[in-house]
């Protein structure tokens, strides 16, 4: 009797425990762990960011990001669940459980971070928003603008900046609001809109994808601070600290100079500071449930921060986007990371 | 039951229990058990999700809907920019929402209607082509159709440098359809007077022509003495005060047409996608309607002397609206919950306003949602009522 008695128990026990309320506080870490594999929110599909290859693999900046999380925690950055998320979709996905990390280059602002039950941890691309148009069109700066057809993506901070630049400037528009990428970009290009506007490393990507690019003209206005980056939900810190020095990771190898390429010889390297990011000294790793040479997996899955940004949208890639902002702070920029130590 | 006292126990139980046996005493029970559960299951729900949502920090509640939005909707029928609040813009939706399904109703009742009829033509072209309208058209998905009617003909309209101009002062090109606007000038007023004037008078011959025609079977040309009352009396009015109306022509200013009337590619292209698309059912539904009038009616009707008109009016369709009715509320109902698709073609409906970029600048998904589905219930529940009545008033009374 006394075993089926606590079996019941147990069971009781157990469904109380897992009733709603309780799934907000389970340990992000511990899920991943067990499942074996990490749920990723990403773009649909932004070139240089997340698309899929014609093979079906995803490719992208954010993309890498979530790569470089599952080699981390899991040793194996294919161990990877890839959900592509709508600008309408993606914090009901985090919320709820659907995804473990939302990278979509999305815009850390206030009130995501305070009324959306979420928490950003970090900005792995500064971007702003901008405006392009066609060189038809004869327009070469934003502010030539009043009176013009702009066609936008809903459910971004897009939406909200494009009319405060027009109010500000005391310029009238008219908004053409669309739930995808996709379609927003169709009407643009059939001409229902002058005006397509977004963060402008969205504009270089979709630029860099139609047949004659140097059609469209990216005004040199920036209207707004898209610092874009990865988010988690609020209230798992152990988590939120795993992502954020994912992100350190990634910045303090390109700092210390450890690229795919090195980073075999690195492991033997008597520079002390080289010996703890690699985690041959320490156990900084350990301290954050991870192994101690996260940072390794790490950058022998995508490389460190410099290497994923030339190879998705710099110089490597079609997009060839400047660092600008993104440089590393000794390099006149604005990624820095807090020592690992 | 507590008051159940122990000297009478007995007997007092017997008779409980041949109570609980009585079939009418045990439906009720089943049923307050059900709605008890019911009513706890959502208390659970709604507790669970509010709980929920605290722990997670999302934040809740409608505080928001006084909030400004911020953002702005290209098209509006009430005074609306970005500095004025959420639930602004939440009527601003609706508005659209209901503007495209009224427009739609009335479009694909008309197509439906004609398409219906033209099935059963003994025109053996008109009858072909309008079974192949209907086999086409409700065969593929609407959201299909609304691309087609969006991207197809969008791409092939020009700019608006280079639009097409239509006789009268209009332009068409890829950012919609430009025409004139009617502004009317002091005394136009005395017009629209002449106008109600008209309709009451014609309801008003209507009814008593009916009465004649009860007491003493002599009939009257109701119908051209109305049009007369509603179309030359106004227009003699209009007249005769020198033409009170100016048209403010559209003129091409910067990027864009400036002045007149617009509707926005996005609103013709719903509204032309719903009303085809649901007009292939209707059509069905039409025919269907007269082929189940049985032909001795019609024969009947031509045997009493009735014109072949006169036979279809009085006699083939109000018979044939008893079969239609009820499946065309079900029409009317799927033209209006479809009308959400206006989202894929950026038509600012309520769908796109308020539960898309509303919901995001927001966050509070859950309090958006349940007011959007409470909304469409309560526009079908009003418009199936109407047609509930309608069904009523159109059927058979006997004598």
């Amino acid at each position: 009797m006394k075993p089926i008695l606590k079996g019941i128990l147990a069971g009781a026990a157990a469904l109380i425990a897992t009733a709603g309320v309780a799934s907000a506080q389970t340990k992000t870490l511990d899920t991943v762990k067990s499942r074996g594999s990490l749920s990723c929110g990403v773009n649909v599909g932004l070139a240089g960011f997340s698309q899929p290859d014609d093979k079906g693999n995803w490719t992208g900046l954010d993309v890498d990001y979530c790569k470089a999380i599952a080699a981390a925690v899991l040793g194996d950055a294919t161990k990877v669940k890839y959900v592509p998320t709508t600008a309408k979709e993606r914090f009901t996905a985090l919320q709820s459980g659907e995804i473990d990390v939302l990278i979509r280059n999305t815009t850390w602002t206030t009130a995501r971070d305070s009324s959306l039950g979420l928490i950003f941890a970090g900005v792995n691309y500064y971007d702003g928003q901008g405006f392009m148009v066609k060189g038809s069109l004869g327009v070469k700066t934003a502010k030539e603008l009043n009176g013009a057809t702009v066609c936008v993506q809903t459910g971004t901070t897009t939406e909200l900046n494009l009319a405060d630049y027009f109010k500000a400037n005391k310029m009238t528009y008219k908004p053409v609001v669309f739930e995808k990428l996709d379609e927003t970009l169709q009407a643009y290009l059939a001409g229902r809109c002058d005006v397509y506007t977004t963060d402008q490393s969205g504009l270089y990507s979709v630029r860099v994808q139609q047949p004659k690019p140097e059609d469209h003209l990216v005004l040199p206005e920036i209207i707004s601070k898209e610092p874009l980056g990865p988010s988690v939900r609020q209230g798992d810190d152990q988590w939120l600290t795993v992502v954020k020095w994912v992100h350190y990771a990634l910045l303090n190898a390109e700092e210390a100079g450890i690229t795919q390429a090195n980073v075999a010889e690195m492991v033997n390297s008597t520079n002390p500071e080289i010996k703890r990011i690699v985690g041959k000294d320490g156990e900084l790793g350990k301290g954050l449930g991870l192994p101690n040479d996260f940072v390794v997996s790490i950058v022998k899955a995508v490389g460190n921060y410099g290497e994923l940004f030339e190879r998705n949208v710099g110089s490597g890639s079609r997009l060839k986007i400047a660092r600008g902002l993104n440089k590393l702070w000794n390099n006149g920029g604005l990624q820095y990371a807090p020592p690992l130590r | 039951m507590a008051v159940i006292t122990s000297d009478h126990g007995p007997a007092r139980k017997a008779s409980l229990a041949s109570y609980l046996y009585r079939p009418e005493v045990r439906q009720a029970l089943y049923q307050i058990v059900l709605v008890v559960a019911l009513v706890a299951l959502f208390a659970i729900l709604i507790t669970n999700t509010a709980a929920n949502l605290r722990k997670q920090n999302i934040a809740s509640g409608f505080g928001f809907i006084d909030r400004t939005a911020g953002f702005d909707v290209s098209q509006h029928l009430i005074d609306y920019d970005n500095s004025m609040t959420y639930g602004r813009a939440f009527l601003v939706g609706l508005l659209n929402t209901l503007l495209v399904a009224g427009l739609g109703i009335v479009l694909a009742t008309v197509i439906g209607f004609i398409i219906g009829i033209s099935r059963l033509s003994t025109n053996w072209l008109v009858a072909r082509l309008a079974t192949v309208y209907v086999e086409v058209i409700r065969n593929v998905p609407l959201l299909l159709q609304l691309f087609f009617w969006y991207f197809a003909v969008l791409k092939s309209l020009p700019g608006p440098r280079q639009s097409y101009t239509l006789p009268g002062g209009g332009f068409v090109n890829v950012r919609g359809l430009y025409l004139p606007a009617p502004v009317p000038q002091p005394g136009f007023d005395a017009v629209w007077l002449a106008l109600v004037i008209g309709i009451v008078a014609s309801i008003a011959i209507h009814l008593l022509a009916r009465r004649r025609q009860m007491l003493t079977g002599q009939q009257f040309p109701v119908l051209w003495t109305s049009l007369a009352l509603i179309v030359l009396m106004p227009l003699g009015v209009f007249l005769f005060l020198g033409q009170p109306l100016v048209f403010d022509y559209p003129e091409l200013k910067g990027f864009n047409f400036q002045g007149g009337m617009v509707m926005q590619p996005e609103f013709l292209a719903l509204l032309l996608g719903l009303s085809i698309y649901t007009a292939s059912f209707i059509a069905e539904i039409v025919r269907s309607g007269i082929q189940g009038v049985s032909k001795g009616q019609k024969e009947a009707a031509l045997a009493i002397g009735l014109s072949k008109g006169q036979s279809l009016r009085l006699v083939v369709i109000p018979q044939a609206m008893r079969i239609i009715i009820p499946p065309l509320t079900s029409q009317f109902l799927n033209l209006t919950k479809n009308s959400s698709l206006a989202v894929a073609i950026g038509y600012p409906d309520l769908v796109s306003v308020w539960s898309g970029t509303v919901l995001n600048q927001t966050g509070q998904a859950v309090e958006v949602i349940l007011v959007t589905m409470c909304v469409f219930l309560t526009i079908s529940l009003i418009v199936s009522a109407f047609m509930n009545w309608f069904n009523k008033h159109m059927a058979l009374v006997e004598r």
